[in-house]
């Protein structure tokens, strides 16, 4: 078979971050291609490098299609040759009906009046295609996520597709929705419809690709054959890097335990039946850095959010106890009581006022802290943000920059004083160094050492296994929901770690 | 760990580069001044009278008392990210209230506008109440407040005026303070407050610069200080002087100043105040912090009632008649003084001073193009093109 795509030398480069170096990539006709990597390895940049999302010229090296050259202006460009990507976060439009979905921007019509009895017939024939029983007037809101990623792919055999791109098709699906799709990608392949599959479940991989290229902080690490296609071999090619002197040195002093979650299960806020959490019990000691492993998707923001004040998720149950004795965190007031304090993954959107000053962000969790009987002591919060500043080293002339103007480095550095400043026994940091460079990152690996010295028990949810693997004294993994191992430090692995989350 | 700190005195910069940075602040009251002045100027030439008399004075202070008490629950209201379209609907509505009672069931005033102000709670509550604990848009919510409302006091009214209203009513908006010293003119009452606040008001800046000093606070160069102290106590004593010579201090003049230094001292010193341009800023911050964003959005829908409520009954006792027609198109006066005055319209931002000043810029420019005998048409268009070029100002000096 002859190569219906290569991609060669391909290096795309952001502000500060190399994040492709020369990948290399050949995806024959016919065949189901897997892509493979750590989370941030540079896939998503990779598909979205060849399908227009960045433009040519915006990158280096060649791409090939069809054995011509390949130069994508814009999306458009690169869907009318037949390339078509969809993507993790599904993109229809809720409140339009599938046959409205499906002819979105490529509407049958004739000097734009939309000929809506071909639309509907059309789109029947290709649901019948994609396997799908609904009417197509039926609004995609109403039809589960396993259908309505069905619905894409309609939607892109409307567009006469010849290279599909899946990415992470089935994150968000349940298991019996998986089958279905990959069974629904063997079928376009006997049509002859070639398709890109990035996933991080290696069964399925397994079970459906032909060949599988494994990429690495950039770079390709290997192309495996279907004979070759081992989860050993896969977990060895995606993890395996330099780990030496990344992260500060501690001597771990741990106490008693400080806080335990029992049992704690949780629903999903809009899906009534889907099941978020299932059953995760876990503790942290005083002094201890404990770390939550896991894929995107596994459920980690999901776990701590609920605990923290059950700011996600509905019919919350189970236990949280410190020193043994329970407390109610079921508001956010009720948790900053219990001296828990949450650090979001997302800083910017649920974690500071952007337009606010930094000092004003500090003291915005402890108010009464800085504040007699209601009346604001504004000489006392501008000292506690001048004594966080320097404590933290937050590089900024003064407390009264607002915090938009810091970077990202910096503005993690505020969020943290801020949950200090509530004076916490026991901080979850969720994603803490996502987004920030590798300096400031050090930074607050230091930071996090010094939490943990004081006495305080510091819980970490990163995506990042080198980083848990130096950090922490005890990683939990989480997959789909639940917890599937609790790992030392002296016997966990990025190889232990991959296995335990594939295992499932 | 590696520690490199900055520092950077921000008190030696020179007091351009302050007033550049700042400019949006002091843009507004230049704005304003230049405004009196113009009006000052051109008035003596059109019609010679002089635009800053004593009575005329008065009549500003009299003329939007309504405005500016409005729009400090208004900038409450949109500091917290919403909007309230029903105030003027409100302000008919218990003015139509006070009316019935005062006039129709003859209740002296101590009742009425006790009364009138916990009907405002209540309307607040209700609407703050959908729009707080059930998420739907304020916009909605008040829009159909402001129909609603509007209707009930049509009904109330029956479509007619009710009115006269006692001398007790009526002095809620026509009434002075008396002269305590009994000299007649120069009120020697109006004279000693006014002379005694701006003290006060330049005692307290003093003060608090003195502080922030002590602690490194940034704050302005002192030249400014100085220039900007003595401009307000100026000003007030200007004020205060003109008003003495005609009839001493109006009520309204009072409660609009209590009320201003009140809502100042809670948006800028309280943990109220401050968690409510948290929720603006960002809502799920806020909320993650800890903070009771949905009774904190209720609250401030209900003192908006109440002070809307106030605004009605002071309307309704300068009219000294409850109309159905009161209070038609007040809610754009107000939004547009918030706005002009500096509030963002996304919420987080926005200052009690600012609106003051938009307050009065609005309303110099309605009693100055009345005088002058500008049409009601042109009148609408300018005070449009006024509001549109202070929210384009705005946003300019933010880009920049």
């Amino acid at each position: 078979m002859a190569a219906l795509l290569e991609m060669r030398g391909i290096s795309k480069v952001f502000p500060g971050v190399r994040a492709l170096d020369h990948v290399n990539l050949s995806v024959e006709a016919g065949e189901i291609h897997a892509i493979c990597g750590e989370n941030g390895a540079g896939k998503s940049t990779l598909m979205k490098v060849l399908s227009g999302v960045y433009p040519h010229g915006t990158y280096e090296g060649d791409i090939f299609y069809d054995g011509a050259p390949l130069a994508n202006r814009s999306i458009s460009d690169s869907e009318t040759k037949g390339i078509i990507i969809i993507h993790q976060e599904l993109a229809l439009v809720p409140l339009l009906s599938i046959a409205e979905n499906v002819f979105l921007g490529n509407e049958v019509s004739s000097g734009g009046v939309i000929n809506w009895p071909e639309t509907f017939n059309r789109t029947e024939a290709l649901l019948k295609k994609v396997g799908l029983s609904e009417p197509p007037g039926t609004l995609v809101e109403k039809i589960g996520v396993g259908k309505q990623q069905l619905v894409e792919i309609a939607k892109a055999l409307a567009k006469n597709v010849r290279l599909l791109i899946l990415d992470e098709p089935t994150a968000a699906l349940q298991e019996n929705d998986s089958q279905k799709l990959l069974d629904l990608l063997l079928e376009l392949k006997t049509q002859g419809i070639t398709s890109i599959l990035i996933s991080h479940k290696l069964n399925e991989i397994s079970r459906v690709a032909d060949r599988i290229t494994i990429i690495r902080d950039g770079s390709t690490v290997s192309t495996l054959t279907r004979e070759e296609i081992s989860e050993d071999r896969i977990i060895r090619d995606m993890v395996g890097r330099d780990m030496a002197h990344r992260y500060p040195e501690r001597t771990p002093a741990i106490g008693d335990v400080l806080m335990e979650v029992k049992n704690w299960n949780v629903w999903h806020p809009e899906q009534h039946t889907r099941q978020m959490i299932r059953d995760v019990s876990f503790n942290v000691r005083k002094g201890e850095i404990v770390g939550i492993a896991g894929l995107m998707g596994a459920g980690r923001t999901e776990l701590a959010m609920s605990i923290f004040g059950g700011s996600y998720g509905r019919n919350i149950t189970g236990e949280v106890r410190m020193h043994g004795k329970p407390v109610d965190t079921s508001t956010v007031t009720r948790a900053i009581d219990a001296r828990i304090a949450y650090v979001t993954e997302d800083r910017k959107a649920l974690g500071l006022v952007l337009e606010e000053p930094i000092l004003r962000n500090i003291s915005l969790a402890n108010l009464a802290g800085v504040a007699l009987r209601g009346v604001l002591n504004k000489a006392q919060e501008a000292t506690v943000a001048e004594g966080y500043r320097k404590a933290m080293a937050i590089r900024t002339p003064s407390v009264h920059q607002k915090v938009v103007n810091l970077s990202g480095g910096n503005q993690q550095k505020v969020v943290l004083s801020k949950w200090l400043f509530t004076d916490p026994e026991v901080l979850i940091l969720d994603e803490p160094t996502r987004g920030i460079d590798v300096g400031a990152k050090f930074e607050i690996y230091g930071l996090m050492n010094r939490m943990a010295d004081e006495g305080r028990g510091v819980v970490m949810i990163s995506s990042e296994m080198p980083e848990l693997l130096g950090m922490c004294d005890r990683i939990y993994v989480m997959n789909e929901g639940a917890f599937v191992g609790e790992l030392a430090r002296e016997e966990a692995s990025q190889e232990r770690i991959m296995a335990l989350i594939v295992s499932k | 760990m590696a520690v490199v700190s900055k520092e950077e005195n921000a008190n030696a910069k020179p007091s351009l580069d302050y007033l550049k940075e700042n400019f949006r602040d002091y843009g507004m009251l230049m704005a304003l001044i230049a405004i009196v002045v113009f009006f000052l100027v051109v008035v003596r030439q059109q019609l010679d009278v002089d635009f800053l008399s004593a009575q005329n004075i008065t009549n500003l202070f009299l003329q939007n008392s309504y405005v500016i008490i409005m729009a400090l629950g208004m900038l409450l209201v949109i500091v917290a990210g919403h909007i309230d379209l029903s105030v003027g609907s409100v302000a008919a509505f218990v003015g139509a209230i006070s009316g019935v009672m005062s006039v129709n069931m003859g209740l002296p005033v101590y009742v009425v506008v006790p009364a009138g102000l916990v009907c405002g709670a209540i309307i607040g509550a209700a609407q703050g109440y959908w729009i707080a604990y059930w998420r739907i848009p304020s916009f909605i919510v008040t829009l159909a407040g402001m129909l609603v409302f509007r209707g009930l006091t049509l009904w109330l009214l029956g479509g007619q005026n009710i009115g006269p209203f006692s001398r007790g009513f009526q002095s809620l908006s026509t009434g002075f303070i008396p002269d305590l010293f009994a000299v007649d003119r120069p009120n020697m009452t109006a004279m000693v407050v006014v002379v005694l606040s701006a003290a006060l008001v330049v005692w307290l800046g003093w003060r608090a610069r003195k502080r922030d000093a002590a602690y490194g606070i940034q704050q302005e160069p002192s030249a400014i200080f100085y220039i900007r102290n003595a401009i307000i106590a100026a000003a007030l004593v200007f004020v205060g002087w003109k008003l003495a010579s005609f009839r001493g201090l109006p009520n309204v003049l009072i409660v609009m100043a209590v009320l201003t230094v009140l809502y100042a001292f809670f948006t800028e010193q309280t943990t109220p105040g401050r968690r409510i341009y948290a929720i603006g800023g960002n809502l799920k911050a806020a909320k993650l912090s800890g903070i009771n964003t949905e009774k904190l959005v209720f609250l401030t829908f209900v003192n908006m009632g109440v002070l809307a409520a106030l605004a009605g009954m002071i309307v309704t006792a300068r009219l000294n008649s409850a109309t159905p027609k009161a209070g038609v198109g007040f809610e754009l006066d107000v939004i547009a003084a918030v706005f002009i005055g500096g509030a963002s319209m996304s919420g987080g931002v926005g200052k009690i001073v600012g609106v003051i000043v938009g307050a009065f810029i609005m309303g110099v420019m309605n009693n100055g193009m009345s005088i002058l005998g500008i049409g009601i048409d042109y009148q609408q268009v300018i005070k449009g093109l006024v509001l549109l070029a202070a929210v384009i100002f705005d946003v300019y000096n933010k880009s920049k």
